[in-house]
């Protein structure tokens, strides 16, 4: 019984990193919008190249953020979650 | 020979930091991902403060640049500059410059601190290319970054007078207040956990990998020893990515995001104004008592 409550467990966090991981899909997008504008003023415009990649990749960082959430919700999710839920599980059993 | 001293100086503090790795910390089975390993507890009357390898290494990343601003600056000339000299000039220019096109001409002072930071945080995350637990990947000390931030633009906003921060809250409809409060928190919350998630998210990757190349190297090569020849080589490319650029760049933007922040939390017209009227009273008073 206690090894399948325990493997609920695990597989409850892993199935989360995973779902959590859904987030990476919006960066992705905002950032290939960013890349392609950016690639299109250096066409109109090479001259001001230095400007609007330091501009282009200073956004990047910034739209990256959201992504970053999830990845920190993964890593919790992975390497602090099951340690934790399986000592509340054992101190709910004594 | 006190360039000698001084490189040595650069050097040591690095060197000194293997040394502690490789005394104090106990080896782990093969790889794993841990956090900051606790080298011991100071008894302070508000609860025990671990000293942990993120704030040893981020001390002898300190020391290590304070000798290299040492090594760099000496011995300079107005003709004939050494290379080293063209280096800290090169250095100096590009953050004056830089300040002055994102915070303006008002806010020069600032020239040293950004300078600091970006060093600070470059040297740190890079730290990992000699194999160190690199500061920036532990929350506490980037917070601790990002909190100071925090002061720093509250201070500015609070330039204008405290009637003038408070009311700002109320804009622009008195209701918003407690979602003004919430945007006003998540600054120092969303640029700590940037820099950290970042830092993070790349050693975590590269250990993944290369516990899955080792992985790989033994179900498929298992007859010819226990070493792991695919983790050879692939690793390194990926570091160029995740712990040069990476580290460089979110230098880099933490530097600058604290540039824009405080530059834009300080009404300068305001200030002006609010300059002249006190100005303006002062006089009228001074004319009442004569």
């Amino acid at each position: 019984m206690l090894e399948l409550a325990i493997g609920i467990i695990l597989g409850g966090c892993a199935l989360g990193a995973g779902c959590a991981m859904i987030a990476g899909i919006g960066p992705g997008i905002g950032e290939g919008n960013a890349v392609a504008k950016a690639c299109e003023a250096i066409g109109r415009q090479p001259e001001c190249k230095g400007e609007v990649t330091t501009t282009m990749l200073m956004g990047c960082a910034v739209a990256e953020t959201t992504g970053l959430y999830a990845l920190i919700i993964a890593f919790l999710l992975i390497f602090v979650a099951p340690g934790r839920f399986v000592d509340i599980l054992l101190d709910a059993i004594e | 020979m006190i360039d000698i001293l001084l490189l040595i100086g650069v050097i040591l503090p690095i060197v000194i930091g293997i040394l502690i790795k490789v005394l104090f910390i106990p080896a782990s089975e093969g790889i794993s991902v841990t956090g900051a390993h606790v080298f011991f507890k100071l008894d302070l009357p508000l609860g025990g403060m671990p000293i942990t390898e993120a704030q040893v290494n981020s001390w002898l990343v300190i020391i290590s640049i304070f000798f290299l601003c040492l090594f760099l600056t000496r011995n300079m000339k107005t003709r004939k500059q050494t290379r080293r000299q063209i280096i800290a000039e090169w250095i100096v220019t590009k953050t004056d410059s830089l300040v002055r096109s994102n915070m303006g001409k008002a806010f020069m002072g600032f020239v040293p601190f950004i300078a600091a930071m970006l060093a600070l945080s470059a040297f740190s995350s890079l730290l990992t290319l000699v194999g160190l637990f690199p500061p920036t990947s532990d929350l506490n000390v980037v917070a601790g970054w990002a909190i100071m931030v925090f002061i720093l633009i509250t201070y500015y906003k609070m330039k204008c007078g405290p009637w003038h921060y408070i009311k700002s809250f109320g804009e622009p409809v008195p209701f918003l207040a407690p979602l003004n409060v919430i945007s006003e928190i998540a600054t120092p919350v969303s640029m700590s956990l940037r820099h950290y998630g970042n830092i993070l998210s790349g050693s975590v990757i590269s250990v993944i990998l290369a516990s899955g190349l080792s992985l790989l190297s033994r179900k498929l090569l298992g007859g010819i020893g226990t070493f792991p020849l695919f983790r050879v080589g692939l690793p390194a490319v990926l570091s160029v990515y995740f712990d040069v650029f990476s580290g460089c760049l979110q230098a880099f933007i933490f530097a600058m995001l604290t540039m824009l922040y405080v530059s834009g939390a300080f009404a300068e017209d305001e200030y002006n104004e609010r300059k002249k009227r006190k100005k303006a009273k002062a006089e009228a008073k001074a004319k009442a008592e004569v």
